[in-house]
């Protein structure tokens, strides 16, 4: 399993190279900080043969890394989920289950 | 525009993941149900301090996909104000694109140390919708007390011990200090209703002046309770009446959410471990105590409505 | 070319009205406190009679005042606020977000005694409680100032090399409320000098960014020197926008006023209103036969370290006028930028430091004859830096 923050790689910026008074002119670039790193115990896995696309999942996720597919079907992105289990647990045909990570 | 289903909700998403929100968090359902409900307007986010704004923030990562800006704690009801005074005339000047402006603060943010910015901009009457996610204590700092706490929470300010059964006030009428000013719209929501929660914050940018959402939201650190049970947490609190869902219209008090199946307060409150002293032998008169004042307050907002009703 | 100018007759405080009003300001956003009162009177006046274009908040607060005027500053707008002693003590938190946030926001500031107790007249103990918040700070001495330095403040602020806040300071009442001769320019005149104001960075929804983020260790200190070079730039620029005032309006601003200076062996350093004291004790002094001078300080913020050293190191005595106390320093804010200066040049001079003009009280140039006498007793005794002492203070 990955276990690095992308933060502690990258080359911190001078400041010269910075933008005036703290400002980030990159929008959403906190994609860049793959929060997953943070989940240790357990990860939702999503048995799409059962999946109704209700999207529950995908709007109550926190992150948010469940997406939605072409297909219509859902994905979990791991490089942010937390697992915090709110999908798993409100998922009304149960089709989302927590597996510990050492599986 | 009204939210049918799920399905047909906009897929952009104006907060990106990376944040560093608790595995969880109920923040995050607060902002991106109210920016899907706004999916056509161009907005700017003022952010009080609080979680949010530290785990959305952090320098050189930033969550956000909208303009967004962030002062201090107790301020961001006169920020706002003076962004909308502003883009009104800049935009009129055709010098710059015109947005509307969302508050998000929290309540530590919103009952205590900004409630005099708020106040004075509710009363000037700027144009601009306010959201407080309302996580009942200074979660940001590690659950403190605040005036949204409710009645005998445990938290690091108000222990729970042998003399004293947690925060012995009751949490602030919030929604009655802003209908108080007279503003056009005033609602509370809860992040287990979706649709209603929409609803609102559409009404609420789409009308003219200010607009006031109160919105519960589950946090599991401080209340302690299962991080999975976030949104059930907020269902429960609406279904248990402790967190009615109302909206106040020119004044006028409607119940927009009557639960089918009322639940007990205790029930709500059971998975909850800032909860978990009154449920001691010696503190169940407390319990009874919460009951009735959340019974006695359903009444009242019911005779609200009905006054408002008929006049 | 000098442009036409008007003779007026105005208190500072409409002075600086006028100022904000010619100014194609988009957004004021103030607190009435005394002694600025005038100011934002005067400027709702102008709103109400339709001579101002700014939008106006009339805030429930001076932390408020700042806070909007930040918003409108960042929504890309050219914003104004005054106010004094425990109105900018209200804003003390406020006032850093304004500096870094990089907001070129022009305050004038009616200094006025801090409480308790509780006093309504002239002193600096508000504005120099305040001088590591990151803003510029520049010192008027008359009306006339008070007008001139509110207009060009803007052009200096807004810079995109310098893009910080500005606090105008005009003493209390010795300047808010005292009515001078001034002469003030056409309103297109200044409209041309001080075009609406264009950011380059700002909430806009066609270039999202995020404003007043999270700065941890690793960016924190990054941020700060960041903020040093924009306030040292305005050492360079300051002269070089005052020029372009002086082509307009024939006023000549620099960032120290020397009087006497050339050859001077003891000199009078000052802030304010009462540099005009200190000029006047100056010439009494060498009607007497002592070679003495004035030199007054206009820029605080960026403290004029070169300048100042220049003019005083040929001096043998220096008397620094501290119109605050510094609780338990040795010296005063003004003796402490000086001091450090002369270190190890010229024989090291006697540098006597005196606090005055407390809450109002009055100063007058024989006070400063005083003064400098005292300095020259120092001198011969060899105490060359003594701690400072009250002027004119009952035992």
């Amino acid at each position: 399993m990955r276990r690095k923050f992308l933060s502690s790689k990258q080359k911190l910026k001078g400041w010269k190279e910075m933008e005036m008074g703290g400002t980030i002119s990159t929008p959403g670039s906190s994609v860049d900080f793959k929060v997953g790193e943070f989940r240790t115990i357990q990860r939702p896995v999503i048995d799409l043969s059962r999946c109704t696309k209700c999207y529950i999942c995908w709007a109550e996720c926190p992150e948010p890394c469940i997406y939605r597919k072409e297909d219509g079907f859902v994905e979990i992105d791991y490089d942010f989920c937390k697992g915090c289990g709110i999908c798993a647990e409100d998922c009304p045909v149960k089709c989302i289950h927590m597996v510990p990570e050492a599986e | 525009m009204s939210f049918t289903s799920l399905k047909n909700l906009p897929l952009k998403e104006s907060l990106a993941p990376g944040h560093r929100l608790c595995d969880g968090c109920g923040i995050p359902h607060v902002v991106r149900y109210a920016l899907k409900a706004v999916d056509d307007h161009s907005v700017v986010i003022v952010n009080a301090t609080g979680c949010l704004e530290v785990c959305t923030t952090p320098y050189p990562y930033t969550s956000w996909r909208v303009p967004y800006v962030h002062t201090l704690f107790g301020n961001t009801g006169a920020v706002a104000s003076g962004i909308v005074e502003t883009i009104e005339k800049l935009s009129s000047e055709k010098r710059s694109q015109y947005f509307d402006v969302i508050v998000f603060a929290g309540d530590g943010g919103t009952f205590d140390i900004g409630l005099q910015a708020l106040s004075g901009a509710l009363e000037r009457g700027h144009d601009f919708l306010y959201i407080c996610y309302d996580n009942e204590a200074y979660m940001n700092t590690g659950n403190q007390r605040s005036s949204a706490t409710p009645m005998y929470s445990r938290t690091t300010t108000s222990y729970a011990g042998k003399a004293i059964p947690g925060k012995l006030e009751r949490k602030k009428d919030i929604i009655g200090i802003v209908v108080a000013h007279g503003i056009k719209y005033a609602a509370t929501a809860s992040i287990s209703h979706w649709r209603d929660y929409m609803t609102k914050v559409r009404k609420g940018v789409e009308v003219k002046g200010p607009a006031f959402i109160h919105v519960l939201q589950p946090c599991q650190t401080g209340w302690r309770y299962d991080p999975a049970l976030t949104i059930k947490m907020a269902k429960m609190a609406v279904d248990a009446n402790v967190f009615p869902l109302i909206e106040v219209e020119k004044g006028k008090y409607k119940i927009t959410y009557r639960p089918p199946k009322k639940i007990l307060v205790a029930d709500y409150l059971k998975p909850q471990r800032r909860f978990a002293h009154l449920f001691l032998p010696e503190n169940d008169h407390l319990i009874r105590q919460i009951q009735q004042y959340v019974d006695q307050n359903w009444e009242r907002l019911n005779k609200l409505e009905k006054f408002s009703e008929t006049g | 070319m000098i442009m036409k100018q008007k003779s007026v007759a105005l208190v500072g405080d409409q002075a600086v009205a006028h100022a904000v009003r010619q100014s194609n300001v988009d957004l004021i956003a103030a607190y009435p406190i005394t002694p600025q009162t005038i100011i934002v009177e005067t400027l709702n006046e102008f709103l109400s009679n339709g001579e101002l274009s700014a939008r106006y908040i009339n805030v429930e607060s001076e932390h408020s005042a700042l806070s909007a005027v930040i918003g409108g500053s960042l929504a890309g707008g050219r914003t104004f606020t005054a106010t004094a002693s425990q109105g900018l003590g209200l804003m003390q938190e406020v006032l850093y977000v304004a500096s870094g946030l990089r907001c070129p926001i022009i305050m004038a500031v009616t200094t006025r005694a801090m409480s308790a107790p509780i006093n309504i007249h002239a002193d600096h103990s508000d504005v120099m409680g305040s001088r590591d918040a990151g803003w510029m700070q520049i010192f008027c001495e008359n009306v006339q100032e008070a007008y001139d330095l509110t207009l060009m403040a803007f052009r200096l602020a807004e810079r995109d090399d310098v893009l910080l806040p500005i606090m105008v300071n005009l003493d209390g009442f010795l300047i808010s409320h005292t009515m001078e001769d001034l002469k003030i320019l056409e309103d297109s005149v200044v409209s041309e000098y001080l075009p609406p104001r264009v950011a380059s960075l700002k909430l806009d929804p066609e270039r999202p960014m995020t404003f007043g983020s999270f700065a941890l260790p690793d960016y924190y200190t990054e941020f700060k020197r960041q903020q040093v070079e924009g306030i040292e730039n305005a050492l360079r620029a300051a002269p070089e926008e005052w020029k372009r005032f002086e082509a307009l309006s024939g006023r000549k601003y620099t960032v120290t006023r020397p009087h006497f200076m050339d050859g001077a062996e003891i000199a009078l350093v000052s802030m304010g209103t009462s540099a005009g004291t200190a000029r006047y004790a100056a010439s009494k002094m060498r009607e007497d036969g002592l070679k003495v001078g004035a030199l007054s300080v206009r820029l605080f913020r960026p403290f004029p370290s070169e300048e100042v050293k220049k003019a005083l190191v040929n001096v043998n005595v220096i008397v620094v006028m501290d119109r605050t106390v510094s609780f338990g320093a040795y010296g005063g804010p003004l003796f402490n930028e000086i001091t450090p200066l002369l270190y190890g040049t010229n024989d090291s001079p006697t540098i006597a430091n005196f606090i005055y003009g407390l809450g109002g009280r009055d100063v007058t140039w024989r006070m400063m004859v005083d003064a400098t006498e005292i300095a020259l007793k120092k001198k011969k005794t060899g105490e060359k830096i003594p701690k400072a002492q009250f002027l004119g203070v009952r035992e």
